[in-house]
């Protein structure tokens, strides 16, 4: 009587317990590709840290003052690749978004450019960085390049998103008014795409910040120079400061940045 | 009448008051000025500026192609390792994940102090960039692939502890309380109430992360944090470019189809 209470449970279809059992399969079929496959030396690393830990882990909580002035100035160095090549990649994106754009182009072209934008965007970009490297040579212009290239995928893609997401009801009746081309772009299309535009650009100016602040670990430019001279030359003091340094300064700009959007959107 | 209508059109009042003008014209100005200062200090460093770059840059790509085919089955070794390192320091940060989250969502933890503490710990946290950590916990332990997984676990932490403690800050509380009122305890409550609510947004977020983890696994090698950024730098310390563009072309292909795998099961999740 007491099983009785509930209700029946709804049954399975057989589709979806192949399904399932297929993908519990294909999940422990790569855990234990990863297991065999993995090869770390516990007894090293274990060892390693015991003699390490007391000369790294105090040290970077004990910044080295001195070394402050450089510091700054390679930030503002990371600050600057940052900006120019979000910059860069803002306005790059801008026609190339407008292509990737469903209702701007016709589905073919518009599927094609965002598999073009995507696969932009799988290109790391401390890879793109090596690339400019060998081009322009290890400077910050490398770096601006890296950044450029990278960041005109992903803000590509999110503006072609934007563009498709417009209210086609406006551009009707501009065009039903005798509006020409240009006009349906300046007055129809433009004023509603730019908050969001602005924001994403900013928003892309954020991530561009941490990722420049590695760029130097491949010598293009920025406060990575200094972070792989102080690891080669184990000044873990140095950078603690160097951390200090990027954490303080990523905050700070995601605060600006994330009030400026919310202004805008 | 015409007339009247002219003298009116160019009477029509401005879409936006000028002070927004003003406004905006200052900032636009600043950014400008902003960019032409931040490009002419970056550009001054290379020799001969950015005309010469573009020059160069054809003279370059030409030196990596065509790549080195016959270097693939050698190289596969390093990208597998790479994949299994994300798939580890996935697979762990998620887990770690679960008690992060719970602690930095204002409707679970209730002692205001301990949300606190784990919010602003999990916001510095996700501050500092993955290879920088690698950097450090190279120093640690010595070149390898574990300070890699340790990176790549700490980096993620901080990504999906804040997504997912979102998550469980939206759930809906109703059903919880329903459940509690009609006798369930709080491991019923939780498999039956919360689980169901927050399993895709969840499971959604960690294939995010390791698409996240394997672009940052590619590049660990380069400070020596194992996988098949070792083998790129090798490469190209080398000046060995056809095999260099090999590995990138590796890279590129196996991240492109991860992506393409991990988007398609994230949108038939929600």
């Amino acid at each position: 009587m007491d099983k009785n209470i509930l209700p029946p449970k709804p049954k399975k279809s057989l589709y979806k317990k192949i399904k399932y059992t297929l993908i519990t399969l294909a999940v422990i079929g790569i855990y234990v590709w990863t297991f065999l496959g993995i090869d770390i030396n516990w007894g090293r690393a274990i060892e390693r840290v015991i003699n390490n830990f007391g000369n790294i882990i105090p040290k970077l909580f004990s910044p080295d003052w001195a070394a402050s002035g450089e510091v700054a100035s390679m930030m503002m160095e990371t600050i600057f690749i940052a900006f120019a090549g979000t910059l860069m990649a803002s306005i790059l994106a801008v026609p190339l978004g407008f292509i990737a754009a469903k209702n701007v182009t016709n589905r073919f072209v518009g599927t094609l450019g965002k598999w073009v934008l995507s696969a932009n965007r799988s290109f790391p970009e401390l890879i793109l960085a090596i690339l400019f490297i060998v081009a322009v040579g290890p400077n910050a212009f490398a770096g601006v390049l890296a950044i450029a290239i990278h960041s005109t995928g992903m803000l590509g893609k999110l503006y072609a998103e934007v563009i498709e997401s417009i209210d086609m009801d406006i551009i009707e009746a501009m065009e039903s008014s005798g509006a020409n081309k240009i006009q349906i772009l300046f007055f129809g299309v433009i004023p509603q795409v730019i908050p969001e535009f602005l924001s994403y650009a900013i928003y892309r100016f954020e991530i561009d910040i941490r990722a420049s602040s590695v760029l130097g670990i491949v010598g293009a430019g920025g406060i990575g120079t200094m972070i792989i001279f102080a690891s080669m030359n184990r000044n873990w003091n140095e950078m603690g400061l160097i951390l200090l340094a990027i954490i303080i300064v990523v905050t700070i700009i995601d605060m600006i940045s994330s009030r400026i959007r919310r202004k805008l959107v | 009448m015409s007339k009247e209508m002219i003298s009116k059109k160019s009477k029509s009042p401005n879409l936006y008051p000028r002070k927004t003008k003003v406004q905006v014209t200052i900032i636009f100005a600043l950014v400008l000025a902003m960019y032409v200062y931040s490009i002419n200090f970056t550009a001054g460093q290379t020799n001969g500026g950015f005309a010469n770059s573009l020059s160069n840059m054809g003279e370059v790509i030409k030196k990596f192609f065509p790549p080195n085919w016959s270097i693939l089955p050698a190289i596969w070794e390093p990208m597998a390792t790479t994949i299994q390192m994300a798939v580890i320091a996935t697979t762990v940060a998620a887990l770690l994940t679960i008690p992060l989250a719970l602690l930095s969502a204002h409707n679970i933890t209730t002692i205001k102090p301990l949300y606190y503490i784990t919010r602003i710990s999990l916001n510095i946290l996700r501050t500092i960039p993955d290879l920088v950590l690698a950097v450090i916990f190279v120093g640690l332990f010595g070149v390898g692939v574990f300070p890699g997984i340790l990176a790549l676990i700490i980096f993620s932490l901080g990504i999906l502890a804040k997504l997912f403690g979102e998550t469980v800050e939206a759930v809906d509380m109703d059903p919880l309380e329903a459940m509690r009122a009609s006798g369930a305890n709080i491991f019923q409550v939780i498999y039956y109430g919360l689980v169901p609510q927050v399993l895709p947004q969840f499971t959604s977020f960690v294939l995010y992360v390791f698409e996240i983890n394997i672009r940052a696994s590619v590049v660990l090698g380069l400070v020596g944090a194992g996988g098949i950024g070792l083998t790129l730098d090798r490469e190209l310390n080398f000046y060995n470019y056809p095999n260099a563009m090999m590995v990138i072309i590796l890279i590129f292909v196996v991240v492109i189809i991860i992506e393409f795998i991990s988007t398609k099961i994230r949108e038939a999740l929600i």
